[in-house]
């Protein structure tokens, strides 16, 4: 199915299931621990040993030996894997990191060897035995240092071109009467997702099954069929269950790679999750930018002038995190500079992490906006309104597809009383507590890409749905369900929905918040073709049947949809794949963060003490997933704001805080009463079921609204995220 | 982690004696903090003896009108224990403070005051430290040192003493009372337990290898207002940045020890004369020996104004 002119009204608009707060299909499985997750499957490759990984303990430079003779006499080892003895393992298309140092050492942790045993305690003793000298060379750790050199590299294959330019930037910032002209830095910033990459790899012969934690399976058969040196068509993975992946786990890590290598090596089924503490160094992680932003406007606040320089660092073919993505798109405003630089780092690879690009990009301009409110004695809100546009702001013709966003800011005003706001820093003071309100605006690509499905319907008249598609925690399964549900007119439970194995009709997975848009569109043509194959079965004219209830109306004449099956299952796949819409218009996902926080004027210390998001993505498929979505995203915004920061050795070059009690992220006492609410809205431009994702646009926005709280309270203005205490301490009132 | 043997011991001594004779041998109490280490090899013993079985689990009234908390009653009892929060409220709201329920229930007393480090190039074994490896060299030196001591560190270490519980001993003059492998026992006044890191950072308090510690004890309760304020990144389970366990009398005279900035916790007695005249005066004094690092130079200011706070909240 092509999906090539706005959706008209078709069998997702009765809403009789979607849209539901329907509970979690997996939910049960879940909440008792039956749920099976990567590390935990038992019988599925006998015989399986397992590995550990053994880290560079230098940033760069080069293994010189490698003396393996201990670990491989003790106990229980089977063998060990270096790049002596691994084949010349290749590199997929997403990362570039290189999964063994072989022998050149890249950054810090890089895995150097796998030992392989009977048990993961005798592997890990074992990898204590392994002795490796180094040469080490001189390393790039300090992303400021090359502020000044770092270029503007060449367009890759996301995140747009790495400059742009409308009108006269220069000039028009030269003359505008209000200015702003500020630098910010957000940090390097770790999924530190509750379930560490783990897979299983089983050979047999040339094809290889992994049981693994993925949220992309056809970019992970292809780059594992790429590291491998072997056909994608050999690859088999199998993810039904996920633990959380923020985009960590997109495709393949080092835990598969070394995996499937290492069980090739020792002939075995191997199993390999990685510990914690090599997960911050080796793994893929939001990278640091430094980001200049210049607002001109006129005294009316109109933006007359938009400029947006960021840099960030990563591995030679690295790519730019595309922090002005939104920059390009929010607001109004004649002339425009946007440009992103890279410079070359020898630390761990920077790659997608949740809203990659507009998540740190807007912690940039949404605290110049605010600055600029300021400046102009403008309220925040009113200054977003008026450089709202409904065209692309670079590119005139296209209209956004749908942009509610002045709707979010000025109801998310209402339900936050944000006219109980000062507007006059630090003047609020509850005992100890400097209170301060603020917000930012949100903007997330809403994404869409051809994805596929297979129904099935048998005698009982369940419907069971397959797709590649993955959940990490999201509520793809019960979309799915809902979507399905409502396509062929039953009840949710006579659903049964399959994911996460890559031999299903494919979908672009988890990740860009594409996935629930992608596959509820690929579910919608396979249930389309699914209705016309039962109304042709049943003898209707396809023209005019309701799927209603369980059965398949049409005129007078009623027959029970399982009744289709009777005679044997029925079974159509089929893909919807997207023409140009997307280049006709503007589709995004839009929102507004709120946040209340209160500052201890001894101490420093932040407490949020409320927030809320008002949100437009299209139709929300479930009332009680995306609301789950979006507070999650809040949650992580909290992190983002206030405390998560992987801290560099520049000195020896790596992520020093690289375990859990040092990389700090929100704990439930951090977190107060959240509110998500949805504006009411569908897209007809984006799919017949007319919804957008949630699951970034959740997290776009938080942190500058917290932010901007924090200065109302305290009237000092930080730059650097996280704004922990030491930031502002000596610029909070004097001790009487 | 290493191979290891491990055997239950009958008696404190006993305890003592097995561990005394044999340089790879080290007590397990609740496991908290040890086995996490022994995973990372940043500890690696030979042999564990386990004194779960010593019965030192009760709290009891001494003769001097105190209390004698075992060696290995939890921080959960110990906390909760109604004598402790009535006469001794900054030890129940310290250990309170610290680490999470289900961590509570398995820490024991002694395990909680020889909980090592939390510096995090001790934690990684690929770094220098004189801690973990005696003469390696110290990386947080010139490192990521914010979480690190202000005040009485060397150049051979930086370290701090993470934990809460001791900083409220320390403000309640406890004496650690311990039992060697000959039947022998001492009293260690708690300001005396642990140690600077000097010239020998590897060691971390005044224990001989094998001296077991069998009980902490608490004088006579002195009144006053308890308070433990801990200030951290995060509202719950984090380590301090600094905390500050006060006793402060209804005459504004008191006590104060703090947390998170040096190798144990710091009280400095003859600056507790100028409490009554504020948290600056006081705060100057305590920390007049101060060498911060450029990364938590912020902790003195801190640590002054966290004391301000403190003593805001009990002004009557």
């Amino acid at each position: 199915m092509i999906f090539d002119t706005p959706a008209g009204t078709n069998p997702t608009d009765r809403m009789k299931v979607l849209g539901k707060p329907l509970d979690r299909y997996e939910g049960h499985l879940k909440t008792t621990g039956t749920a099976t997750y990567a590390y935990e499957w038992q019988d599925v490759a006998p015989g399986f040993a397992y590995g550990y990984i053994l880290g560079a303990a230098i940033a760069r430079g080069r293994i010189t030996s490698i003396d393996t003779r201990d670990a491989e006499r003790a106990p229980g080892v089977i063998g060990v894997v270096t790049y002596l003895n691994a084949g010349k393992p290749g590199v997929g298309k997403f990362y570039v990191q290189k999964m063994l140092a072989a022998p050149e050492v890249d950054h810090y942790h890089q895995p150097v060897a796998v030992v392989v045993a009977e048990t993961f305690e005798q592997a890990r003793a074992a990898a204590g035995l392994v002795r490796v000298d180094y040469q080490r060379t001189a390393g790039r750790f300090d992303l400021a240092a090359q502020n000044g050199s770092a270029p503007v590299p060449p367009e890759g294959e996301f995140g747009g071109p790495n400059e742009k330019r409308v009108g006269d930037f220069a000039r028009a910032f030269a003359a505008a009467p209000v200015k702003v002209d500020e630098t910010y830095t957000v940090p390097d910033q770790a999924h530190a997702m509750m379930e560490p990459h783990a897979s299983i790899a089983k050979w047999d012969g040339d094809r290889v099954t992994c049981w693994t934690s993925i949220q992309q399976m056809n970019w992970g058969t292809r780059d594992l069929g790429l590291i491998l040196g072997i056909p994608k068509q050999n690859v088999h993975l199998i993810s039904p269950y996920i633990g959380g992946g923020f985009g960590g786990k997109g495709t393949v890590q080092i835990d598969l790679a070394l995996a499937a290598i290492a069980a090739r090596v020792v002939k075995r089924p191997v199993k390999i999750a990685l510990q914690r503490p090599i997960m911050f160094n080796t793994t893929i992680h939001r990278p640091k930018t430094i980001q200049r932003v210049q607002l001109g406007a006129g005294r009316d606040g109109r933006l007359t002038a938009i400029g947006h320089d960021s840099l960030s660092g990563n591995l030679v073919g690295g790519r730019t995190e595309p922090t002005v993505t939104s920059t390009r798109t929010l607001y109004a405003g004649a002339n425009r500079l946007t440009r992103m630089r890279l410079a070359t780092l020898d630390l761990a690879e920077g790659n997608a992490m949740r809203a990659p690009g507009e998540a740190p990009g807007l912690m940039a301009l949404e605290i110049a906006m605010d600055e600029l409110a300021e400046k102009l004695k403008m309220d925040p809100i009113e200054l977003r309104v008026v450089n709202d546009t409904q065209v692309d702001p670079e590119n005139p013709d296209k209209p956004f597809s749908t942009r509610a966003f002045v709707r979010c800011l000025r109801e998310g005003a209402q339900r936050f009383h944000w006219d109980k706001r000062r507007s006059t820093p630090s003047a609020v003071r509850e005992g100890q507590w400097l209170i301060g309100m603020g917000m930012a605006g949100a903007i997330r690509g809403g994404k869409i890409a051809k994805a596929g499905a297979r129904a099935r319907l048998d005698r009982t008249g369940v419907v069971t749905i397959e797709t590649d598609m993955t959940d990490i925690g999201t509520g793809s399964y019960t979309v799915v369900q809902q979507t399905a549900a409502e396509m062929m007119g039953v009840a949710p439970d006579r659903i049964v929905v399959k994911l996460g194995d890559s031999t299903f009709p494919e979908t672009p997975g988890s990740g860009g918040q594409q996935g629930a848009p992608s596959v509820t569109a690929g579910v919608y043509a396979a249930c389309t073709k699914l209705r016309e194959t039962v109304a042709q079965r049943l003898g209707f004219n396809t023209a005019d049947v309701d799927f209603a209830d369980g059965h398949v109306h049409s005129g007078n004449r009623s027959v029970k949809l399982a009744d289709a099956a009777k005679d044997g299952d029925i079974v159509v796949e089929d893909l919807m794949e997207f023409a140009k819409l997307a280049d006709q218009f503007q589709q995004q996902t839009f929102g507004a963060h709120f946040a209340e926080v209160a500052v201890d004027a001894y101490t420093g210390e932040v407490r949020v003490r409320r927030m809320l998001a008002v949100c437009a993505a299209g139709r929300i498929l479930n009332a009680k997933t995306a609301r789950s979505q979006v507070i999650g995203g809040m949650v992580m915004g909290v992190g983002a704001a206030l405390m998560e920061d992987m801290a560099i050795d520049k000195r020896f070059g790596f992520f020093v805080n690289h375990d859990l009690a040092g990389y700090e992220v929100p704990v439930h006492a951090d977190i107060p009463h959240l509110d998500a609410f949805f504006i009411d809205e569908v897209d007809p431009t984006i799919s017949p079921v007319k919804a957008k994702g949630v699951g970034e646009l959740g997290l776009t926005g938080v942190a500058p609204a917290i932010a901007n709280a924090i200065y109302n309270a305290t009237g000092v203005r930080v730059r650097e995220y996280p704004i922990t205490l030491e930031k502002h301490l000596d610029r909070l009132p004097a001790l009487a | 982690m290493k191979s290891f043997t491990y055997e239950r011991a009958t008696t404190p001594a006993d305890a003592a004696g097995i561990v005394a004779s044999n340089p790879g041998a080290r007590f397990l109490g609740g496991g908290t903090n040890l086995l996490d280490l022994m995973k990372l090899e940043i500890e690696t013993p030979t042999h564990l003896v386990d004194v779960q079985d010593l019965k030192l689990d009760r709290i009891e009234p001494t003769e001097a009108g105190g209390l004698r908390i075992g060696a290995f009653v939890t921080n959960t009892a110990l906390a909760s224990d109604e004598r402790v929060r009535r006469d001794y409220g900054v030890l129940s709201r310290a250990i309170v403070a610290g680490a999470s329920g289900q961590l509570r229930n398995k820490a024991t007393t002694a395990g909680n005051l020889l909980q090592r480090t939390r510096c995090p190039y001790f934690y990684d074994t690929n770094q220098p430290c004189n801690k973990r490896k005696p003469g390696s060299g110290c990386a947080a030196i010139g490192g990521y040192s914010r979480q690190l001591a202000v005040i009485g560190s060397s150049d051979a270490c930086i370290a701090t003493y993470p934990g809460d519980m001791a900083v409220a001993m320390r403000v309640l003059d406890a004496t650690v009372e311990t039992v060697r492998a000959d039947g022998k026992t001492r009293s260690i006044p708690i300001g005396s337990f642990h140690t600077l890191p000097g010239d020998t950072p590897e060691r971390d308090n005044a224990l001989d290898h094998g001296e077991l510690i069998t009980a902490v004890t608490l004088p006579r309760p002195v009144g006053g207002t308890h308070v433990y304020r801990k200030v951290r990144d995060r509202a719950s389970y984090a380590f301090a940045l600094v905390s500050v366990a006060a006793i402060v009398q209804r005459d504004g005279s008191g006590r104060a020890a703090f947390g998170g900035v040096a190798h144990r916790p710091w009280r400095v007695e003859a600056a507790e004369a100028a409490m009554p005249r504020g948290a600056v005066e006081m705060s100057n004094a305590v920390f007049a020996d101060a060498r911060p690092t450029d990364d938590n130079a912020f902790k003195i200011p801190l640590a002054t104004r966290t004391l301000a706070a403190v003593l805001a909240e009990v002004k009557p």
